[in-house]
């Protein structure tokens, strides 16, 4: 495709969507756009939605409200097969039944493209073999998931993803649980999916400095509010990051790249509840 | 999203390493059913000579007139209940493998989940009704045996929606309440409606095989077989099911119908085999993991590989049964039971131990 351009419709757009589990709303009319081309990082503290809104995004839960737009088509009006082909997403949650290969799973990632019969083609094998390569699983495409690092195992469920050919990746905290390597890594490959096949990226993350880094956009949740978003100078406010995390954070210039990075201070009184009294 | 930063090298994907031997192909499948084939056909054979009576496959390929006796011996009891076997063996191992993808549960077997006793419920309340209502035991039993099964199908489904993802130890618990309690209703219906059944009753209850009429091979083979084919060319939205409906609707499946597509499938070929053999347990567990670990978990070669492998293990074990304390036939459901049961305990130690299939 082509490098993502202003013209055209947003790849992915939420349109006063409302959702809620049980009767209280997390979403009360929510708008967000993400470009075609862009890479956006959704922050914010646990319980702001994140996950939720990927799973609205992603098609997976059905808004009560509102609109979603998947490149100017609505989302409940495209057949989950032509979806696919559009989006991808790597889940929080990558458990499987029953353990199989890096490939059998990367080839899952053809589902959309299957025939009636279910079995792969040459065509199949090649973009899976494509997506190995370029997420650096394909050594040990033989290797079963359970003797997989987590690092390897988050590589290869990205694989799964960008075998399904999207034009649009949805990731839901894709640097859990790993190191920095490899959270380097991740945010590495993402970038230059982004850069160099115009992959328009959205991603949650917990590391806001990483996704400071490397995204050109910051969309910052707060209780299913957007409460600041756009370049991660202007969203990393001490005052505005102390108010939605709920603990006082400094902000200074990264020495390696210059991009902002913010580091807790020390919690004010009340602010951070641990119990008083005896610890243990 | 194309192309792929690394794949511009047009070389590459042709200098890749050979895919691992476990990925499934056609060929490969092809070849490892055509083997299986034969094992089923050869034990078919074994099992044909085997039995209270001396008759060989001799007597059955070059008849005479002084050896009819023998020749009606297989013909007409033996090579029929083999049939069976081989069916009940097919449809309880494709069964399970079915409920263990969709249920996302390696434990779940038709049997351990209650859904053959579901199946058995309404096959004994379809004996004890029909005659009242002036119908066909034959004609209803099997209907109401799937009925019965797609109940305790429901009522799983039922127990474990609202809590994400259902622990496969808990879903086993659900299975054995609902066995306790299908159990007491059977008896209940056994007791009141004919007290003279009661020992027919407990054989079928553990699961024994007769020599069946030609209607009701037809019929086993008529579920058997369409369900089979739905199944394994379900094989791999099944693959994908096994890491979750959410997961599945992402990758462009129709998750719910797919379920309840597999789920109807595998609820007829246990009917089937219920309605005509009783509980016969544990096969539809064993049989999928041992198929697990020889060909590696893809549905679309697991599903027919295990109906051919169950179908060879239920034929040796049926014949066992007859033969090893001839003239005295113990019912199949205490072989597969006492071979079963232990397997089932050693697959859940090894689960315990944290490793899976």
């Amino acid at each position: 495709m082509t490098r993502g351009t202003e013209a055209g419709p947003a790849a992915i757009e939420a349109r006063a969507v409302r959702f809620g589990y049980g009767r209280d709303a997390l979403f009360d009319g929510l708008d967000l756009a993400v470009a075609r081309g862009s890479m956006t990082a959704l922050i914010g503290p646990n319980g702001s939605g994140k996950t939720t809104l990927i799973r609205l995004l992603s098609g997976s839960i059905p808004p009560q409200g509102g609109e979603l737009l998947l490149e100017g088509r609505l989302l409940s009006r495209l057949a989950p097969r032509a979806r696919a082909r559009l989006l991808a997403v790597v889940p929080q949650d990558t458990a499987l039944t029953f353990d199989v290969t890096v490939l059998e799973m990367v080839l899952m990632g053809r589902t959309p493209y299957l025939g009636w019969l279910g079995l792969e083609s040459h065509g199949d094998l090649a973009a899976a073999r494509r997506a190995m390569a370029c997420t650096g699983t394909l050594p040990f495409a033989s290797r079963l998931l359970s003797r997989l690092s987590g690092g390897e195992r988050q590589l290869a469920v990205v694989a799964r993803a960008l075998a399904q050919e999207p034009r649009t990746l949805l990731l839901d905290e894709p640097t859990a649980y790993l190191d920095v390597r490899h959270r380097l890594q991740v945010y590495e490959l993402l970038a230059r999916l982004n850069r160099e096949s115009g992959l328009t990226i959205l991603t949650t993350s917990h590391d806001i400095n990483l996704a400071a880094r490397y995204c050109g956009r910051m969309v910052l949740l707060k209780d299913g509010r957007i409460r600041a978003d756009g370049p991660a100078a202007q969203v990393f406010q001490p005052a505005i990051l102390a108010e939605v995390y709920g603990t006082p954070l400094h902000v200074f210039s990264d020495p390696v790249t210059g991009t902002p990075h913010a580091v807790p201070g020390r919690p004010a009184a009340g602010s951070v509840d641990v119990p008083a009294g005896p610890v243990l | 999203m194309r192309p792929l930063p690394m794949a511009s090298e047009p070389a590459l994907a042709d200098t890749l390493p050979a895919p691992p031997p476990r990925r499934f192909t056609p060929a490969r499948a092809a070849a490892i059913l055509a083997l299986l084939a034969a094992l089923l056909a050869a034990t078919v054979a074994a099992a044909l000579t085997l039995g209270s009576t001396s008759a060989g496959l001799r007597e059955l390929l070059f008849p005479d007139s002084a050896q009819a006796v023998s020749r009606a011996i297989l013909l007409e009891v033996r090579l029929p209940r083999i049939l069976l076997a081989a069916a009940v063996g097919a449809c309880l191992s494709a069964a399970g493998v079915c409920f263990q993808a969709v249920l996302r549960n390696p434990l779940a077997d038709p049997y351990i989940l209650g859904v053959s006793g579901g199946a058995g419920l309404g096959s004994i309340l379809a004996s004890a009704a029909a005659p009242a209502a002036g119908l066909a035991v034959t004609t209803v039993r099997p209907a109401a045996a799937f009925g019965g099964a797609l109940a305790a199908v429901a009522a799983l489904l039922a127990m474990s929606r609202g809590r994400g993802r259902v622990l496969p130890e808990t879903m086993i618990l659900l299975g054995v309440v609902m066995n306790a309690t299908i159990m007491a209703a059977i008896m209940f219906i056994v007791t009141m409606a004919d007290f003279s059944r009661y020992a027919g009753t407990m054989y079928w209850l553990i699961g024994n095989l007769a020599s069946p009429s030609g209607g009701e091979l037809a019929l086993v083979y008529g579920c058997l077989i369409p369900g089979l084919i739905a199944l394994t060319i379900m094989g791999q939205p099944l693959n994908v099911l096994a890491g979750g409906e959410e997961l599945a609707g992402q990758l462009g499946l129709d998750a719910p119908r797919i379920r309840v597509a597999a789920l109807g499938a595998g609820s007829l070929v246990t009917a089937a085999a219920v309605s005509l053999s009783g509980l016969v347990g544990f096969v539809g567990l064993v049989v999928p993991h041992a198929g697990r670990v020889l060909l590696g978990p893809d549905n679309r070669l697991l599903l027919p590989a295990s109906a051919l492998l169950g179908g060879a293990v239920l034929v040796a074990a049926d014949t066992a049964a007859r033969a090893l304390f001839a003239p005295t036939q113990i019912p199949v459901g205490v072989i597969t039971a006492l071979m079963g049961g232990p397997c089932f305990l050693w697959l859940f130690a090894r689960r315990a131990a944290g490793r899976t299939s």
